[in-house]
């Protein structure tokens, strides 16, 4: 029987996000939420791992109340039950306040659990960093970009690919590991099970309060990093059209822009003397 | 006199690409620390690591000797923990290391190479330091209050976040590798080396490494080239297409191109840029035919300067251009070519 936790985020559709090709902005508040990939894979590493072993497995996810659709998608992929956290003192948090919340959580909610499966980062805020935090905060070992695992007896052993080199690591139960997108397959959700999920599924909703937890080290008060603005690095960008024969526009190219072109390539290209 | 603050660097060596992103962290480290007033440090765990360091400062280019390798390249200081139980990289060991050097020393910021080790190690740090992080910076700079500007990409490069860490100290930020370029070294050059022993109560790690195995070091010839040409499906067909070859060629670059291209099969998979292929970051980038999807834009945001050729003039690519030639794509790469080998010589 295995204690598992598995930590999802719901993250804005990227490929399919609208963005204004004016300001070159990207319209977050009209994507719609899916489940981040890589959360995908902690989640089938979790469902493969309770198949050899048994257990029970734990969704949990901080976030907008509307995060509790990952929540229900998981328990119809097999997960057993979900703990929402949400509130609005939460909202803004960088990775240091996330992963001290989501550490809170799961042991006020998931005391003696085994194992912590993460995804290895985040399709929208693309850190990283919340897994090897959350290991942490919970003090226990831990291991990121994780492609395998197999559990035998309490020792975990674990193959990734990082910087290079291809490793073999192993530790001892209870741990922490973010998965890659790398070797699980997607799931489907089979029809019967998502009504299941949303009828009686198993979830309890958790704010700051009900966590007992530091409000000051929670959310944007939480966090040490502030974001001081966003802006998209194409927008506004002032350029020169270029029109007519390709003979005339390459002479221009070289004319006006010699020495960006030589620049970069390291060659001079004036015709001197000419 | 008042103790200078330090802009500490991790050292990252285990090989070449990880050693590149350290060289060009110190370099950057060293355009910050003129606006501070600051020392340039590098911190090294290791084993052998400062074998040549004598060696290195008396003109020694071995490449070996990173403590030497590293005052070479822009370090005023390195500090160096030598011991053959850091002879394998271990993350809770370098965490440790790092948090008790840290705590004594007090650096201003530390920035560590965005590589796979640098982007597990450096939120533990920030952690155990109780402080600020910020993951895969494509730029820094000093604000008028003299605080780190840490500039990260989010959604896949659509947008580019500033942030601060306005109160919390250090100032922690991991850099991706081609950011910043490195100093030329200086083996005249000198600096101090500051040994910290291996403290005496350390635990040993709690993963434990079973096997490691180098794989064939990648080549990063997309991925770190000057100049890119990209082509797309404006191109027509893929014997226009081949043109570019020689484009690049000439002009000491690579090709890339877009997803229809490679799925068309007019060039290798390897070529692919964007979301689901290459990131790449040239100081120019010619873009021949690519109509600027999201997913392959995203992935060019670090061009320098883009050169776009579409007939479409409202083209999303040619919106992001710095220059936007309104003609047809294999007709002005033709006459570029032309052109150049006249002006080569
Ligand atoms: C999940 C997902 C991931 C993706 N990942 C990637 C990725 O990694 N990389 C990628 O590239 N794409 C990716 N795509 C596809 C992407 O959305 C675009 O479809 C693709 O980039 C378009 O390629 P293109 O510009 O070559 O072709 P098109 O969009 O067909 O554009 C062709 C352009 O050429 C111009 N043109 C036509 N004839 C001429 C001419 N004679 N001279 C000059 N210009 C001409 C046209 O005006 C047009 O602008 C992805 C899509 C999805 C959904
Ligand atoms: N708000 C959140 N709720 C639950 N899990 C999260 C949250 N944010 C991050 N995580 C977990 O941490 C991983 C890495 O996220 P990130 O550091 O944002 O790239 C994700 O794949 C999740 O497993």
């Amino acid at each position: 029987m295995l204690k598992l936790v598995v930590c999802l985020k719901q993250v804005p559709m990227v490929s399919e996000l609208p963005w204004d090709p004016k300001t070159g902005t990207l319209q977050r508040d009209l994507a719609e939420g899916m489940m981040n990939p890589d959360c995908r894979s902690a989640l089938d590493a979790a469902l493969r791992l309770r198949e050899g072993r048994g257990g029970k497995i734990t969704v949990i996810t901080m976030g907008p109340p509307m995060a509790e659709e990952v929540l229900r998608e998981a328990i119809a992929l097999g997960a057993d039950r979900g703990v929402l956290l949400t509130d609005r003192k939460m909202a803004g948090a960088d990775t240091a306040a996330t992963s001290y919340t989501l550490a809170r959580a799961i042991q006020k909610t998931c005391p003696g659990f085994d194992l912590v499966l993460c995804g290895s980062s985040t399709s929208d805020s693309e850190t990283a960093q919340v897994g090897p935090q959350l290991a942490e905060e919970l003090d226990v070992p831990g291991v990121a970009y994780v492609d395998e695992l197999e559990i035998a007896g309490r020792t975990v052993r674990m193959r990734r690919r990082a910087d290079n080199f291809l490793e073999t690591l192993e530790m001892e139960l209870p741990g922490l590991v973010t998965l890659t997108s790398g070797f699980y397959a997607p799931r489907h959700v089979p029809l019967g099970g998502l009504q299941e999920a949303f009828a009686g599924a198993d979830i309890v909703s958790l704010d700051a309060a009900a966590l007992g937890i530091d409000p000051e080290r929670v959310g944007a008060k939480g966090s040490a990093t502030k974001i001081l603005n966003v802006y998209s690095p194409t927008a506004g960008k002032k350029n020169v059209v270029l029109t007519g024969a390709p003979k005339w526009i390459v002479q221009q190219l070289f004319e006006r822009f010699e020495d960006k072109i030589g620049g970069a390539i390291g060659k001079d290209l004036k015709m001197d003397g000419k | 006199m008042a103790k200078k603050r330090g802009i500490w660097v991790f050292g990252d060596y285990r090989n070449y690409f990880q050693n590149r992103i350290t060289l060009q962290l110190l370099s950057r480290a060293r355009e910050l620390a003129a606006k501070i007033d600051a020392e340039v440090c590098a911190v090294v765990f290791g084993h052998w690591t400062d074998e040549w360091v004598d060696d290195a400062l008396s003109h020694n280019p071995t490449f070996c000797g990173v403590v030497g390798e590293y005052i070479a390249h822009g370090a005023d200081k390195v500090y160096l923990t030598d011991h053959p139980r850091l002879a394998a990289y271990s993350m809770e060991t370098y965490a440790v290391l790092m948090e008790r050097l840290a705590k004594r020393e007090k650096p201003e910021m530390i920035l560590i190479g965005a590589t796979a080790f640098g982007r597990e190690f450096a939120p533990r740090v920030a952690k155990r330091l109780g402080t600020g992080l910020t993951a895969d910076c494509i730029g820094l700079d000093i604000n008028p209050e003299g605080l780190l500007v840490q500039m990260a990409p989010s959604f896949g490069g659509n947008l580019i976040a500033e942030i601060l860490t306005p109160e919390r100290r250090p100032q922690i930020a991991t850099v991706r590798p081609g950011t910043f370029q490195e100093i030329p070294h200086d083996y005249v050059r000198t600096g101090k080396v500051v040994k910290v022993p291996l403290p005496k109560d350390l635990t040993a790690d709690r993963v434990r490494l079973v096997r490691s195995e180098r794989l064939p070091q990648r080549e990063q010839k997309l991925e770190d080239a000057k100049v890119v040409v990209c082509g797309g499906r404006g191109l027509g067909s893929k014997k226009k297409f081949a043109k570019l070859s020689e484009l690049a060629e000439l002009l000491g670059g690579e090709v890339g191109a877009t997803r229809p291209v490679v799925y068309a099969d007019w060039i290798d998979h390897d070529a692919l840029v964007g979301q689901a292929g290459k990131q790449i970051r040239p100081q120019i980038l010619f873009s021949f035919g690519i109509s600027g999807a999201i997913q392959h834009t995203a992935a060019c945001n670090g061009a320098k300067f883009v050169i776009a050729v579409n007939k479409n003039p409202n083209a999303a690519m040619m919106k992001q251009a710095d220059v936007a030639v309104v003609a047809d794509a294999s007709q002005v790469c033709t006459t570029l070519i032309q052109e150049l080998k006249r002006r080569i010589r």
